[in-house]
């Protein structure tokens, strides 16, 4: 059973290949020590991250998602990071609206040379979540509330081409 | 030693309910429970929307009156934003809304109430459907229907986008304006459709009212129900199905209360049951009785035979001569006798579409000037119009930024609850008798609730096919006593 | 004389609906002659006299084809879903509420005590002191009496079954409807799990004009008169036809008024709303902080606007109220 002193978050986290995946690395070559409960994905760039990508965290059973990218001004791409932080936004409020804390959904920016900072994000990031505990697979909270879903419930949206006579995936869908 | 009979699901009428007939040691009914198995929630899932996305929203409660709720929803926007509508908007709003009558009491009548009276009550269930109608009345008359209901439908796709969930109610006015062209193609579509109405009556008339038994039956006993009701009139107290005031009469005539719709929480109340979904509401004044009907009981009647009891005239020419017709054949207003439902339904289906030619005929109604923008800060608004089924209330509160923080809604059929319930107790304690039941008696039965066109109007055909139903009869111990199957 | 070959059997049902799915069956018009002089209808609750029981009574895959609308709130849907597809041999996901939720989804941002409460307890009109609520069982003096369980949550038909079709709309418009009755009866159904929509946006036949799409700020559409001619996003006014499938024929557009979305996720998008909100984001044309908060405070409602027609089809579902027994909310509540 999960207690405040043994739940050990699981943080998705999506770092930007030109800054934050390399700041990342030089904590790593560093040595600085912080917490392991990020799994880390590299993007080329923070825009990459569509609010698709944050829910399905989500749905996995991430306890909470952190983006970061290069600061504002540096993106490589020039405006990726804007586009991520007006999508931030909206989705902060829409997982409000969900009973999601907002807290659960991080965005920050770090440079290639900072690693003592994304040593400190991460620490930050990890202690927030573990304050507002487990969130859980979201199959499961729908699954909590009646206890009537098909076995083999599908992802999202219709037509998944997961139909038991699909060949392929069905048309028009995955 | 009680019986039961069950009847699940009832049909031909808004999807979900079932009755439960109890009989007692002499086979006489001692109680029927008409038991509504629906509720989605929509007073509480409004609340954090945006106010004006609440005419998209609201008009999902029915498929078939969606008209309606757009319509009292664009309404209580009005209110909402304290805005008045240029009268072009309003007359083009009223013009879409006779529309959605002329299809909704289409739908209803020849679906729903035509099987039941052309081909006669207890005929077999294989032929007593839409089909076995236009099998005794012939192929050209339902083309003649569903070409009508289309009309109907054309005319609402048209000013409102859609007709099944119109869109074009905005508070303040209308989304887009019709052109001088349109407004014509409506003029030519309302004629055909007064011809068309004077035809169902006409209908009625020979199929209905010119055979003694079925009069008889209208006439009976085991259908008669006095209560009070409700309904909306204009100033002359005729009936208005958009705009007016709300007036109460008993079971006589008498007026009992007249008020505007923004003050019905003075005059209504809703009661609640735990054996159905379904709240009853009831008229203040007189209070919660019971189930029961009469004078000193706050149960009321609303739509076409509550609207045509509570007003004193129609508005427009051939209406008002099929409403003193209906009365002076049914000995005088108010009637209790509730299959009257379907005349009075016919003699609005005739104003419905007197007035959407004479809405159409005006060439203000395509004025293009359709909108008045909002400027106050929105809080509270009520918005009531005649649904075809009976008066329809929405209630909303916002906070400043005009996003929802309540929403009360009466719909049409829930004020009708208690009286359903009422005449199909009534319908079963005056039919079955001895403990005797067979598959006529039990659409007899159905008749009751069919009559109020109950938040469904059906479709504009039923089709045949096999309608199997199994009656079983249990005695207390759960012994089966008898079974009566319906092939 | 011969024997005349049995017609396929037909099956139309209504769960958690409102019928507009009916009608628009019905608005097919002449149309509907056709279809029925095809088929033999073994059920259709609006329109026919048939009876559950002569439904369970039949065989499995007795039914060609079920065309099932409405979502699943109760247990007595849920019941009906099972039973039709058992019996059927095709079950079609028919209009948004059964492909996606629909409008009832909306009830998955509130907890079923919450909902309940209000309609029986808080409305102003309702008098009911003893706070009487609807049993699922109760005892009347002459015998116990029945009602279906309330849900916690609103489901999709494909929550519950596997489901063949999907043809979405709120309602589906006539055109597709016989487009799809047609495939049927000729026997040229897509393959399983298709979506009998067109496989496009709404933007593709969208009749505005499109230009470029940079805005300052969001209005709201009854605070502002549209230009009927210019697309709706470039106004300002949230639209969701670039993430909503096309064959609703635009006629809300038409209307003047923007989609809200009714045909469900565009071909290749799992979730609509996700791929709304980004979209909406996108429109904001500013890098700085401050002025990017302003603009987007003017997007009224996130989830009832993003979702509006498929909330439980979002990949969060529901929201945490609403979920009682939910891993994780009891952890940490001290």
């Amino acid at each position: 059973m999960t207690t405040p002193e043994t739940f050990e978050p699981k943080i998705v986290g999506f770092l930007c290949n030109w800054c934050t995946y390399a700041g990342a690395d030089l904590a790593g070559v560093s040595r600085l020590k912080y917490p392991p409960n990020v799994l880390p994905v590299r993007v080329m760039c923070s825009g990459r991250v569509e609010p698709e990508l944050v829910l399905k965290a989500f749905w996995e059973g991430a306890d909470g998602v952190l983006i970061s990218g290069c600061h504002p001004g540096d993106c490589h791409y020039i405006e990726g990071n804007y586009k991520t932080l007006r999508r931030k936004e909206l989705l902060d409020r829409l997982l409000e609206q969900f009973g999601i804390e907002k807290e659960r959904l991080r965005l920050t920016w770090v440079s290639a040379s900072e690693g003592d900072l994304w040593a400190r994000v991460v620490t930050e990031t990890v202690e927030a979540v573990r304050r507002l505990g487990p969130l859980g697979r979201t199959r499961d909270r729908l699954q909590s509330c009646d206890g009537i879903l098909a076995a083999d419930l599908p992802a999202g949206g219709c037509c998944h081409g997961e139909h038991p006579a699909a060949e392929g995936g069905g048309t028009g869908g995955r | 030693m009680t019986k039961r009979i069950t009847i699940d699901p009832i049909t031909r009428l808004e999807g979900h309910g079932k009755i439960e007939i109890f009989l007692d040691d002499a086979g006489e009914v001692e109680n029927a429970y008409l038991q509504i198995p629906e509720l989605r929630g929509f007073e509480k899932f409004c609340e954090g929307r945006p106010v004006e996305e609440l005419p998209r929203i609201t008009p999902r409660i029915c498929g078939v009156c969606p008209g309606a709720h757009h319509m009292a929803s664009t309404k209580a926007l009005d209110a909402v934003y304290h805005v008045e509508p240029p009268p072009a908007a309003k007359k083009l709003r009223e013009l879409f809304y006779c529309a959605h009558y002329v299809h909704s009491h289409i739908a209803h009548f020849y679906a729903l109430a035509a099987p039941d009276f052309v081909l006669g009550p207890s005929s077999p269930p294989a032929e007593r459907n839409i089909l076995g109608v236009v099998a005794k009345v012939g192929l050209q008359i339902g083309g003649e229907v569903i070409k009508h209901r289309a009309y109907a439908q054309d005319i609402q796709n048209l000013i409102g986008g859609k007709a099944t969930h119109p869109v074009c109610g905005l508070p303040g006015g209308m989304s887009r304006a019709i052109s001088d062209d349109e407004r014509k193609g409506i003029v030519e579509k309302a004629r055909s459709c007064v011809e068309f109405a004077n035809f169902s009556l006409k209908l009625f008339e020979d199929v209905v009212l010119k055979n003694k038994e079925y009069v008889e039956v209208i006439k009976s006993p085991a259908y008669a129900l006095e209560t009070n009701y409700l309904g909306m009139v204009d100033k002359d107290n005729a009936v208005n199905f958009y705009d007016g005031l709300l007036r109460a009469v008993d079971p006589r005539g008498a007026e009992i209360a007249k008020f505007p719709a923004a003050q019905y929480l003075d005059y209504i109340g809703e009661h609640v049951e735990p054996w159905t979904y379904l709240k009853f509401p009831f008229l203040k004044k007189l209070g919660w009785q019971g189930l029961s009907g009469g004078a000193t009981s706050g149960v009321y009647r609303v739509g076409p035979l509550g609207r045509l009891n509570v007003a004193e005239r129609m508005a427009t020419p051939g209406a008002q001569a099929a409403y003193e017709k209906m009365f002076d054949t049914l000995g005088g207003r108010p009637c209790h006798a509730t299959l009257a439902f379907h005349w009075a339904r016919l003699v609005e289906l005739l104003y419905a579409a007197e007035r959407l030619l004479a809405l159409a005929s005006d060439p203000a109604v395509a004025d293009p000037n359709v909108r008045t923008l909002p400027q106050a800060t929105p809080d509270e608004g009520v918005g009531c119009v005649e649904a075809p089924r009976g008066t329809l209330f929405h209630h909303y509160k916002t906070d400043a930024a005009g996003m929802v923080t309540a929403v009360n809604l009466i719909v049409a059929t829930v004020q009708n609850n208690a009286g359903m319930c009422l005449s199909v107790k009534g319908a079963a304690q005056g039919l079955i008798h001895d403990g005797k039941v067979d598959q006529g008696l039990l659409n007899m039965v159905e008749m009751a609730f069919r009559a109020y066109d109950p938040c469904f109007g059906c479709a504009t055909h039923s089709l045949p096919g096999q309608m199997p139903l199994e009656v079983s009869i249990f005695d207390a111990r759960g012994k089966l006593c008898q079974r009566v199957v319906r092939a | 004389m011969a024997p005349v070959a049995a017609k396929p059997k037909l099956a139309l049902y209504w769960a958690a609906s409102c019928g507009g799915c009916e009608v628009a069956v019905l608005d097919t018009n002449e149309k509907i002659l056709d279809i029925a002089a095809h088929f033999d209808i073994v059920l259709w609750p609006v329109a026919t006299d048939h009876k559950y029981a002569g439904v369970k009574a039949l065989d499995d895959g007795e039914i060609d084809v079920c065309l099932f609308n409405g979502a699943i709130r109760n247990s007595e849907q849920r019941e009906m879903a099972e039973v039709l597809r058992k019996k059927s041999k095709v079950l079609v996901a028919f209009g948004s509420c059964a492909c996606f939720g629909g409008i009832p989804g909306l009830a998955n941002l509130f907890a079923r005590e919450a909902i309940l409460e209000r309609v029986f307890d808080t409305t102003p009109s309702t008098q009911n002191p003893e706070k009487t609520r609807p049993q699922t069982r109760w005892a009347a003096p002459e015998g116990e009496l029945e009602l279906p369980t309330f849900y916690n949550a609103v489901y999709r038909l494909d929550d519950i079954v596997p489901v063949d079709y999907y043809l979405p709309g709120c309602a589906p418009p006539p055109s597709l409807v016989l487009k799809a009755v047609t495939a049927i009866i000729s026997g040229q159904l897509p393959p399983p799990g298709s979506v009998l929509a067109p496989e496009k946006a709404l933007c593709a036949s969208c009749p505005r004009t499109k230009e470029e799409k940079k805005i300052k700020g969001f209005n709201r559409v009854h605070l502002v008169a549209a230009d009927p001619k210019k697309c709706f996003l470039e106004q300002g006014i949230i639209c969701c036809g670039p993430a909503t499938r096309d064959g609703c024929e635009a006629r809300c557009i038409a209307a003047n008024m923007p989609c809200r979305g009714c045909f469900g996720p565009a071909p290749e998008v799992i979730d609509q709303g996700a791929k709304l909100l980004g979209a909406i984001a996108t429109l904001v044309d500013s890098n700085d902080p401050a002025e990017i908060r302003r603009a987007l405070a003017g997007v009224a409602d996130p989830a009832g606007t993003f979702y509006r027609f498929g909330v439980p089809s979002s990949l969060l579902r529901v929201a945490r109220c609403a979920a009682p027994g939910a891993p994780g909310k009891e952890a940490m509540a001290k």
